[in-house]
């Protein structure tokens, strides 16, 4: 009985469980010191993500960005690779998809389908030039990445300065044209008729108007379903890991792991991309801001990646949690004025532990293994 | 198990270790007097490294007791047993390459005066002293990488005589040398000896104990078997009690007329890294029917020409040639599709994905075919099927394996999944390089057979070796590889160690 207890706490599961809990702990701690009351942060925390469906929602909006990245990180971690660069190729997506939405205007049927795409590409062909430095010239993918992250946050910022592009008396470019955005019953959840309806029922009301509703969630889990895929259930997938796990037993074999590795980055790229160019059409004010500095949809990316331990289907999870802290914490400085650095804090604790935990099934090896000494004594 | 007593340099009594669950160490005692050397014998895995590591302070015993001298002693780490008069030798030298060879000796030791400025001259004159005292050619003021690997083991043995040593452990010390290297060697243990000093060889190779120690222990499966004096023991009663059981020190083989040459190297030249040309002008020509052996000491060219071979490295000039066709400057799928299969020595490093399941491992170079994926897609239950069959065919434990970690196999089981995937190619060529390195007696005896049994299906092998006995062992045709040439070949029966072993280290044959 207390064996499989013991058992059951080295679990992948139950290890990030703990690591999120000591991360919880941590925060407390750290509450408790500064003068603020932990329980009340944590119940204002609770209630910020779970007391309305719009929190809810919310909530699972923000995620998307998040968990797209954290598969982008993913991906490239199951290849031995670490893109760092999901940050910048985030960015360059979402520059190229908000020129497209701005100069072009066609039906959406086509407008949605081509920024969608060219976003993608954007992302697939920043990540496709780290990968190809990479495989042909040894080139660190890390730092690499890490320069084109900043190249990314300038051209970004020299285009939404630009003459052309710039909303005078703002810190942006202009808002993307109307057929490009992604966003669900738009138009109606403004019209009279909507309105109306969502008068009556308040907690459509709450979700669909008080929200940027849109369902490019479901497009990160199908994202995240197909990575997982790629990974274990195809060849190519079979090719990543090898390459990854060992290459030169992999190219032994006959993989050609450069090529592979070019491969890699350019899907991880494109998922960066797609995080960039949903999080851009899927919101109320499409524009693309002046950036002082990283918005962080890419390196939340990498934590993400981390607590989820380079799991497809993990990242989902991680994500919607990430995102319920990020969320919480801008609550709890608005509600009780605690700062809402504590989440940073908190996400890099668990970060941080999500890596300590590892010794806890080689503790629980170890107990296990003194039990059956015992017994066989 | 003797008594606690002066005369004994060490003693260790009731050695018990585990490592995880598993008792790698039962009980073990180990008596050794003064002034002998002392062989410790056993398979790979049996737990003497494990026993001499517990000496030298790199493990602590669970369970058991250590005498140096009669007095019982406290050696929790290395630098407690170098102050204690141990000297440790180990397989892979712990040298700074780029140093000379008395900084090496002096590193970690320096004499140095009133304001920590270093004392070369004093600390060269004991080197000076040990070098003369025993009789021993090395250069000190010579870099280390420009050392064969036997004065790289000198210079360690002198690292250990600097600081004090009185035993010394030598941990499989002829595992690299050359025959003439080896014999050198045991002259220095003798001159050591006379000296007083006491000396623990750490070993598998029943002809070296034979030849240079005067008692052994021996260990199997981490139990003690016995203590012996070798003049009392022959080889094949030492390799029986190693082992526990009967087996052959050599191969069943029957003679056999080689067919046509299927693979052909002609004039082969290829660089290493640095540019230096590794492998001069190098021709050979492999028989079916026929194992090839190739002899030569470590860094004589080996490593380029089989990355030459796999396509993984340029060849400046000349051709190689399988089944008729040219397949230098390819690649290695069209190596591999020219019915070359490979044994690799670092089966961790370039045989195997260790985080990978033993299925996924058994695949590697057939997952791209039908019926292991279609359309893009892996077909696990043809994979899972496949490597059930090399399971059993191979023997392969534990028999439900296929799901887990191949980290999880012991080393010979690993090697066995390697050859089963490698020989379900169904090669024309296999290159076995140092197919047996850190397996079992055991194990070694099934991939000799399984090597042999190849070569009677009229396949042709090639084995590269750094164990001479195991080249004269399996080959119908020996050749010898010094300094990127060949500089030797003969058949089986016109062959003898002491020839083979004087080209290895580049001498003439006709010196």
């Amino acid at each position: 009985m207390t064996k499989n207890i013991i058992k059951f706490l080295k679990t992948n599961f139950m290890c990030t469980f703990i690591a999120v809990f000591l991360g919880f702990m941590v925060a407390c701690a750290i509450l408790l010191i500064t003068g603020y009351s932990p329980s009340l942060s944590m119940a204002v925390m609770f209630n910020a993500v779970f007391s309305r469906a719009k929190f809810i929602v919310n909530v699972i909006i923000k995620s998307t960005p998040i968990i797209l990245t954290g598969l982008s990180v993913t991906l490239a971690f199951k290849s031995g690779l670490f893109n760092m660069g999901a940050e910048g190729q985030f960015i360059v997506s979402t520059i190229v998809a908000a020129i497209l939405g701005i100069k072009c205007n066609f039906h959406p049927f086509i407008q949605i389908p081509m920024i969608l795409c060219a976003g993608v590409l954007a992302g697939a062909f920043m990540g496709g030039i780290v990968g190809w430095l990479k495989a042909k010239y040894g080139i660190h993918e890390v730092i690499t990445s890490i320069m084109f992250n900043w190249i990314a946050l300038y051209m970004c910022n020299f285009v939404a300065n630009s003459e052309t592009f710039h909303k005078p008396e703002s810190d942006g470019t202009f808002p993307i044209n109307r057929s490009g955005q992604t966003l669900l019953f738009y138009d109606w959840k403004f019209s009279q008729e909507g309105r109306d309806y969502l008068q009556a029922h308040p907690i459509l009301n709450d979700i669909i108007l008080k929200t940027d509703f849109n369902l490019n969630f479901l497009i990160a889990v199908a994202m995240a379903i197909l990575v997982w895929v790629i990974i274990y259930k195809t060849k190519k997938g079979y090719e990543f890991r090898a390459s990854g796990l060992n290459p030169d037993a992999a190219q032994n074999a006959g993989i050609d792991v450069t090529k592979n590795i070019f491969y890699t980055m350019l899907i991880s790229g494109a998922l960066s991309g797609l995080a960039g160019v949903l999080s851009l059409t899927g919101s109320s004010t499409p524009v693309l801001h002046v950036l002082s500095v990283f918005e962080n949809y890419g390196f939340n990316g990498l934590s993400v990646a981390l607590i989820a331990g380079a799991s497809p289907v993990g990242c989902i999870f991680a994500g919607l949690m990430f995102s319920a802290l990020i969320y919480a914490g801008q609550t709890l400085q608005s509600k009780i004025g605690t700062p809402s650095d504590i989440v940073n804090i908190m996400i890099g604790t668990i970060v941080f532990f999500v890596a300590l935990v590892r010794i806890i099934p080689i503790w629980v090896n170890r107990y296990l293994q003194k039990e059956e000494r015992k017994n066989a004594q | 198990m003797h008594d606690i007593s002066r005369e004994y340099a060490v003693q260790m009594h009731g050695i018990t270790k585990y490592f995880g669950p598993h008792k790698v160490l039962d009980n073990i005692d180990l008596d050794i007097k003064k002034g002998k050397i002392h062989a410790v014998l056993g398979e790979n895995g049996a737990g003497k490294s494990t026993l001499m590591s517990i000496l030298y302070g790199m493990y602590s015993a669970d369970y058991g007791k250590i005498y140096l001298s009669g007095q019982e002693a406290h050696i929790g780490n290395p630098s407690d047993a170098i102050s204690q008069g141990i000297g440790m030798v180990h397989q892979h030298f712990m040298l700074v390459d780029k140093f000379t060879v008395l900084q090496n000796i002096v590193l970690g030791n320096e004499t140095t005066n009133f304001f920590g400025v270093l004392n070369m001259r004093k600390a060269k004159k004991k080197v000076l002293d040990i070098i003369e005292k025993y009789g021993m050619k090395v250069d000190l003021k010579e870099k280390i990488k420009n050392l064969s690997v036997g004065m790289q083991q000198k210079v360690e043995i002198l690292k250990a005589l600097y600081r004090g040593s009185e035993v010394l452990i030598l941990d499989e010390p002829t595992a690299v040398l050359t025959p003439m290297e080896v014999d050198e060697l045991f002259e220095t243990m003798n001159s050591l000896k006379q000296d007083g000093k006491t000396i623990i060889i750490i070993t598998h190779k029943l002809k070296e104990i034979k030849k240079s120690a005067e008692t052994c222990t021996i260990i199997r499966k981490g139990r003690l078997i016995d203590a012996v004096n070798v003049d009392d023991e022959t080889e094949q009663s030492l390799a029986e009690k190693m082992v526990g059981r009967q087996i052959k020190l050599f191969v069943d083989k029957q003679d056999r007329v080689p067919g046509k040459t299927i693979f052909e190297i002609k004039n082969l030249s290829v660089r290493c890294e640095r540019g230096i040309e590794t492998v001069k002008n190098l021709s050979m020509k492999i028989r079916s029917g026929e194992i090839y052996g190739l002899a030569g000491i470590e860094g004589n060219g080996q490593t380029e020409l089989l990355q030459c071979i796999l396509g993984r490295r340029h060849a400046d000039a000349g051709k190689i040639i399988m089944n008729g066709k040219e397949i230098q400057n390819t690649d290695i799928k069209n190596v591999l599709d020219s019915k070359i299969s490979f044994i690799h020595a670092d089966r961790h490093k370039y045989g195997c994905v260790l985080d990978m399941t033993v299925a996924d491992n058994a695949i590697m170079e057939k997952y791209r075919e039908k019926p292991f994926s279609v359309n893009g897609f892996l077909n696990h239950e043809e994979r899972d099927k496949f490597t059930k069959q090399i399971i059993e065919t191979y023997d392969i434990r534990p028999t439900n394996c296929s799901h887990q970690k191949i980290r999880n196999l012991s080393g010979g089981n690993q090697q066995k999944l390697v050859i089963g995937r490698e020989i379900a190619n169904n090669p024309d060529l296999l290159i076995a390089v140092q197919p047996t390195r850190g397996l079992d007696v055991g194990a070694i005896e099934y991939v000799h057979s399984t090597l042999v049994n190849l070569r009677d299906q009229g396949k042709a092998v090639l084995l590269i070796s750094l164990e001479l006995d195991e080249i004269l062992n399996l080959s119908d045709k020996i050749a010898v590889i010094y300094g990127g040439e060949i500089v030797g070949e003969f058949r089986q029966n016109e062959s003898d160690e002491q020839k083979i072993g004087l080209l290895m280290a580049g001498g003439k044959e006709n010196d």
